[in-house]
């Protein structure tokens, strides 16, 4: 629930990002997302790229990644557009970082679904580590925001944490899953729920059932 | 109960994998190349036969949508489907699973819709924080070009046919389909006026037509069963399956597909493991994700779920996001919870939703502890009464409905929590 | 042309109108933020509701509804009324309540129209929003906490000047409007937006708290600080020019006006010339205007007179002129000062032929020599549109920034007997082909190439003349219809060496060659003519004196005389009425009636306000060189310091300093 805010623009700001330029592998992709929209549409590619860009910032900085407005410039230039319309978009959209994040950006859904099935308690749990909204903790590791809906209703509540999601979560689940983080193991992403595999009932599978053990063909029933 | 045999999406749980060779075998992409040898008009008729509506929350009929597209370019522009993947209504959480465990259904889906309205291309426009998802998706879509599926003569049927991801990146507003246009074209996702509409100048100007992921990824099963099948399910106007996404105080959560005009209960009972506490305890259902009203227990628990049957009882079937709350609800605190939503989302391009929705919120917020003269009631009401039918998209409609629910169904409790809060001043007063 | 029904009134309305305009026909007003004529339609503050049917239960957007065949549209039922309601009431929550301080007052739609259709007393109970301070440079004064969000400002700067600066950042109840990192508004046009916000988001800086509205004389007047002859209503209160406004007309200026027109004002009342003055051992020492009159008759010029006129004159003053010379038997009249000597037998051959408004329908373009922006910004504006349509644009010269795709050709003038094929192709591929020659052409010789290219490509045919002399000096085309051009240009009048020569307003001229002249400069500001010469008249500005002007498409248009001259400063005719007095010779006017009636029947088109003077067809060749060479010049190093007035003018100079100087310092820095 945090105000965006663009971080401001500094000499030490130009200073660390004022030479950015997209990297081999991330040229590569810009080129490819590119290549996606019709001749001459190439300002379509604006969303890809300020994703491309977060993330070519993330990895040199190990975190999710930010826009520092130099790249957002650098961007707007990549593309030939306007630099102004390009930080339209770059204000617009949620998940384009205005401000420096921390190595795990801890994204808690608190929407109504989530919330009827404790995501208040998910939240507390964040706090009491000390991560709170628009601020990265001591370490580096975390940053917090506390999101809306992210579509994992019927696993709630939920975190996405960088590219994974953690679901079905309970504050020890969710301690659990940030320990393991902090100590650079990869836990395992989705539901939480022992015997859990998705989004069916859990442990109590009404339907499909054949699917579980093989890939069942259906058709033959038709 | 619909049985297995007559679902559509039978790996949407993902027990199996999602790859080309796994998907062939649970019948995707069998013999595309026939089912699209049929004339474009007929497939619009044999979907238009079946009954499908739109399952993006709207429900217009599909076939219907589909021919309003030209069926000849007058000026050399191409036409384009736009697949709305953006999920991000809350309470709504089947496109994923489509996506991540049956991708293939889409992506046919794309080719026989696409063929059909005779677009040139097709965009998945999935929402950002799909991120897995849309991995799964960009390699499945890969797959298939590689298999000659899609491409240059796709499936070997002599037509061209492209289909690309574009991912979004945080904006619920992004699921409207103009605003989706925009976000497309590189934009802001702010929704645009109509007239214009889609179909006669969509994305880059061109002939467009947006539909939800499951709308499409049914095409291919209703093309191969027939729309006699296909409109076996369900009531009149109400036609096939549908995937509910049961969240909230039920035992067993769950994203299952059902036969539309199922009624709740049995719903409930079959994939649910029934009501958190039993049907006694249950208080209210959002039945169609956030955006439609809520309905109080009791009339909930024998509904039929379908178009007409939530329509009747003041609320609608949306994407069928079904968020039952039992009588641990703090249901003030539930619907004030999405007009924050809703004032978050708010694109902020036209003044009574970019202004109601903030308003809205807050006195919610002070409804939610009584924080409120009792008169303050009634402004509300005409607040979301300002805000409904006088915006640019539906999301001003969207942002004022649940509160006129909550109105509508609990003005008592909201009432008693305002006076409880009078007494307690006064009593600290005196 | 459909027929629609508004509140009961049957009407037929042009096709492709919106309902808006329906009900503007049928003589409904209906109000309005976002929605403006010459901008996209946003449709985004819902103000201008109206019911409709057939269509939805529930109001229509009227700007954005096209008008059909059929509809019954209301204006005044119950739903129209609470709908504004609402909106209105949208609008003024988080609106502050600073109206009383706010510059806007008096011509605030927000709060005429909160009168007309709000419902009084607020229900709001919560914070208002503040929004941060924004910083929009030296000319744009911004609150943005006041700001409704209606785009106006966003969609001009995108769509009219074509300058990618202004945006709306964020969402939701977040939005905010801002230049990229609050970097000043940094183009020709850009306080226009002051005009268009609807609100006191954005206001004019330079006037800020100088006044309200209802105490302003309102007069109509013409620009000069180009050769646009843009219209203007020229604010003033006693003796001072307060503001200056834009008014339409849809031919010249449209809605616009470009920042120099706007904001040069201040510089009407510093250094002005509001005393008579005489040289002496060298010295510029106070006379009075006997003592001035009969040093100038001491001179004994008799016909050894000549008089140059400035860029900035009215055609009643350099009449006066001439008619004094006339009378005294000189015909030693000049105004292009700066020494250029162009063909003049033929004014089709120097005019803006395709009009600006034509110049929208070109489709192929070559432009020779000018910085259009800079020289003529509103019709660079045109140009954007133009290619905004398709149309191809070629430029020889040295380089600028255009607002629309265009390619450079260099800065060569030689170029134009050697079109590049794609340019040549293009050229004759078009259906209305143009030419644009301006003062770096002219400068550089270019005028009889040009006139030959004109005729090569076709550019001249029937319902078509697309040869365009784009000028500079508010004052030339009128000066060449008095007949203020020697074959030699002012070379010719050096040679005669007069020994009176009237300086007019003249602050170009290179006053060395006149060493033995005796240099009466006759004029209103203490520039460069005032300190070459020898005796100083102070005269009229163009706010202080009714006249008669002519722009470069050859449109004959006058100006009202909207405040009194400073001082012992007169209007420019009475001076030379009295100076012809002073010489004993009669110039057979005594009223400025009679001086207008006489000045009709020497060139009768004059009297023609509003319509475009006929030149006649365009001369198949001009006297000249049809293969040039060498380099164009820019002739405008400062667009904010073109002439004496904008020199003067402390706004003029800021903008000078902090918005091209600051620029090419931080460049210099880097
Ligand atoms: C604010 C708003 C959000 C929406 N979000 C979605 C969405 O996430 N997914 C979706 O399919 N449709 C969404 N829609 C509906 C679409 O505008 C559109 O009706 C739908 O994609 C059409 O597909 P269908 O005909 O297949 O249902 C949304 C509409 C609004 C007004
Ligand atoms: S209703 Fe809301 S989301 Fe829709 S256009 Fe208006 S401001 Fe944007
Ligand atoms: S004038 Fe129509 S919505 Fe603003």
């Amino acid at each position: 629930m945090a105000a965006r805010h663009i971080a401001p623009d500094t000499p030490e700001l130009r200073e660390r990002w004022g030479k950015f330029a997209f990297d081999a592998e991330t040229k590569a992709k810009a080129d490819w997302h590119i290549a996606k929209y019709p001749e001459g549409r190439q300002k379509s590619a604006t969303m890809p790229l300020l994703d491309l860009a977060q993330r070519q910032v993330g990895r040199e900085t190990d975190t999710q990644g930010w826009l520092p407005l130099p790249v957002i410039e650098y961007v707007a230039a990549f593309l030939d557009q306007p630099v102004i319309r390009v930080l339209e978009v770059a204000t617009f959209y949620t998940m384009y970082n205005l401000e420096p994040v921390g190595k795990f950006h801890v994204q808690v859904c608190g929407t109504t679904p989530c919330m009827l099935r404790g995501s208040d308690d998910i939240i507390a749990a964040c706090k009491k580590r000390g991560m709170k909204s628009g601020h990265v903790s001591d370490d580096g590791l975390w940053s917090f925001t506390e999101v809306e809906c992210m579509g994992n209703c019927a696993t709630a509540p939920m975190v996405q944490i960088n590219d994974d999601n953690y679901e079905d979560l309970t504050a020890e689940r969710l301690d659990a899953v940030l320990d393991a983080l902090a100590k650079g193991e990869t836990p395992k992403a989705g539901t939480q729920e022992p015997g859990r595999r998705t989004s069916e009932p859990a442990n109590a599978l009404s339907s499909l059932k054949e699917m579980v053990t093989e890939n069942h063909d259906y058709r033959g029933e038709w | 109960m619909l049985e297995d045999k007559d679902r559509i999406f039978t790996n949407v749980y993902g027990f199996q994998p999602w790859k080309l060779d796994a998907a062939r075998m649970r019948g995707d992409w069998d013999d595309t190349k026939g089912l699209l040898a049929k004339s474009q008009d007929d497939i619009i008729e044999e979907i238009k036969a079946s009954g499908l509506r739109g399952r993006g929350g709207a429900g217009f009929p599909t076939g219907m949508k589909w021919s309003f597209m030209p069926k000849e370019s007058k000026d050399g522009r191409p036409s384009f489907l736009v697949i709305n993947a953006d999920e991000s209504e809350p309470g709504s959480c089947k496109d994923r699973e489509i996506i991540r465990h049956d991708p293939h259904k889409l992506i046919e889906g794309a080719l026989c819709a696409g063929y059909a309205m005779r677009a040139r291309a097709a965009y998945i426009y999935i929402r950002g924080e799909y991120i897995r998802e849309a991995e799964v998706l960009q390699a499945a879509i890969d797959e298939a070009y590689e298999a000659g599926l899609i491409g240059n003569n796709a499936s070997g049927t002599g037509y061209d046919f492209d289909v690309f991801m574009h991912r979004g990146a945080g904006a619920y507003i992004c699921g409207e389909e103009t605003a989706m246009i925009e976000s497309l074209e590189g934009k802001k996702g702010q929704p645009r006026l109509k007239p214009p509409f889609p179909a006669g100048a969509g994305l880059y100007g061109c002939p467009t037509t947006v539909n939800n992921v499951e709308s499409i990824a049914v095409v291919p099963t209703i093309l191969r069963r027939g729309a006699a099948w296909f409109s076996s399910f369900g009531r009149e106007n109400n036609k096939g399956t549908k995937l509910f996404q049961i969240s909230g105080h039920v035992n067993k959560p769950c994203v299952v597909e059902e036969a539309m005009s199922i009624t709740f209960e049995e719903l409930i009972e079959k994939h649910c493991g029934g009501i958190r506490g039993g049907w006694d305890n249950l208080l209210a259902v959002i039945p169609g994700g956030s955006s439609v009203p809520l309905v109080p227990a009791e009339q909930i628990r024998h509904a039929i779920m379908d178009f007409d049957g939530l329509k009747e009882l003041g609320s609608g079937l949306g994407t069928a996001g079904v968020i039952v709350m039992d009588k641990s609800t703090d249901i003030v605190r539930a619907i004030s919870r999405l007009s924050y939503f809703y004032k978050h989302e708010s694109c902020g391009q036209c003044t009574p939703c970019r202004e109601g929705t903030g308003w809205m919120w807050r006195v919610m917020t002070r409804l939610e502890k009584g924080d409120a003269e009792l008169e303050e009631i009634d402004m509300l009401y005409q607040v979301t009464k300002q805000v409904e039918g006088h915006t640019i998209c539906a999301l001003g409609d969207a942002a004022a409905w649940p509160i006129q629910g909550l109105l509508k169904h609990f003005r008592p409790e909201i009432e008693r929590r305002i006076n409880e809060r009078h007494a307690a001043m006064q009593e600290a007063a005196e | 042309m459909p027929k629609v029904t508004v509140d009961g009134q049957e009407i037929e309305v042009p096709a492709g109108a919106t309902v808006l305009q329906a009900c503007e026909l049928a003589g409904k007003e209906i109000p309005r933020f976002c929605y403006h004529e010459r901008l996209s339609i946003a449709g985004n503050c819902r103000m201008c509701l109206v019911e409709v049917k057939p269509g939805p239960p529930k109001p229509q957007a009227s700007c954005a509804l096209p008008a059909t065949e059929g509809q019954e549209i209301r204006t005044d039922s119950e739903m129209v009324k609470t709908a504004r309601e609402g909106v209105m009431e949208f609008l003024l929550i988080n609106h502050p309540l600073d109206c009383p301080i706010c510059d806007q007052g008096g011509e605030c739609d927000l709060q005429d129209q909160s009168v007309a259709y709000g419902r009084g007393a607020s229900r709001y109970h919560e914070n208002k929003r503040a929004v941060t301070e924004k910083t929009m440079g030296p000319l744009i004064k911004t609150i943005m906490t006041r700001c409704i969000h209606c785009t106006r400002c966003v969609r001009f700067s995108e769509e009219i000047a074509g300058v990618d600066e202004i945006g709306a950042l964020y969402r939701g109840e977040d939005m905010q409007i801002t230049t990229y990192l609050e970097q000043a508004a940094k183009h020709e046009l850009s306080a226009n937006v002051i005009d268009l916000c609807p609100v006191g988001a954005l206001t004019s800086r330079p006037y800020a708290y100088e006044a309200r509205p209802w105490e302003l004389k309102k007069t109509m007047g013409i620009d000069v600080s180009d050769a646009v002859g843009s219209n203007i209503r020229i604010d003033s209160r006693g003796r001072e020019v307060l503001r200056v406004l834009p008014r339409i007309n849809d031919d010249v200026n449209e809605e616009w006006i470009s920042d120099k027109a706007r904001y040069q004002v201040d510089g009407l009342t510093r250094r002005r010339l509001d005393k008579v003055w005489i040289r002496k051992r060298g010295k510029l020492v106070e006379a009075s205007w006997d003592e001035a009159f009969k040093a100038i008759a001491k001179a004994k010029p008799g016909k050894s007179i000549a008089a140059v006129a400035g860029d900035m004159l009215d055609c009643e003053t350099m009449f006066a002129a001439k008619a004094l010379l006339k009378a005294s038997g000189s015909s030693l009249i000049e105004s292009r000062q700066t020494g250029m000597d162009y063909d003049v037998s033929n004014l089709a051959a120097v005019n803006f032929n395709s009009g600006f408004a034509g110049i929208e329908e070109a489709d192929a373009i070559l432009i020779v020599g000018s910085n259009v922006r800079w020289e003529a910004p509103l019709v660079n504006v045109r140009l954007r549109k133009a290619a905004k349509r398709g149309a191809k644009v070629f430029i020889v010269g040295p380089a600028w920034e255009p607002t629309y795709p265009a390619t450079f050709l260099g800065d060569d003038v030689s170029v134009l007997s050697k079109l590049p094929k794609d340019v040549s192709a293009a050229l004759k591929a078009a259906k209305k082909p143009a030419i644009i020659l301006g003062g770096g052409g002219f400068a550089a010789g270019a005028h009889a190439a040009s006139v030959k290219i004109a005729h090569d490509f076709g550019m001249v045919k029937d319902g078509w003349n697309g040869f365009n002399a784009l000028h500079m000096a508010a004052a030339r085309m009128g000066a060449l219809m008095l007949g203020f051009a020697q074959v030699g240009g002012i070379a010719d009048i050096a040679k005669a060496k007069p020994k009176v020569l009237l300086a007019l307003g003249a602050d170009e001229v290179d006053f060395t060659k006149f060493a033995d002249s005796l240099k009466v400069y006759i004029g209103h500001h203490g520039d460069k003519g005032a300190h070459a010469a020898d005796i100083i008249l102070p005269a009229a500005a163009y706010t202080e004196k009714p006249g008669t002007y002519v722009n470069t498409e050859g449109r004959v248009q006058r100006g009202d005389k909207a405040v009194f001259a400073p001082g012992d400063a007169r209007e420019d005719w009475t001076i030379l009425r009295a100076l012809a007095d002073a010489l004993g010779v009669d110039v057979g006017f005594d009223s400025f009636h009679e001086l207008r009636a006489a000045m009709f029947a020497d060139a009768p088109a004059l009297a023609d306000e509003g319509s475009i003077a006929d030149y006649g067809a365009l001369a198949t060749s001009v006297k000249g060189n049809a293969a040039p060479k060498g380099t164009i010049p820019a002739p405008i190093k400062d667009f904010y310091l073109t002439n004496p007035i904008a020199r003067a003018s402390a706004v003029m100079q800021q903008c000078s300093n902090e918005l091209l100087l600051g620029e090419a310092m931080a460049e210099a820095a880097e």
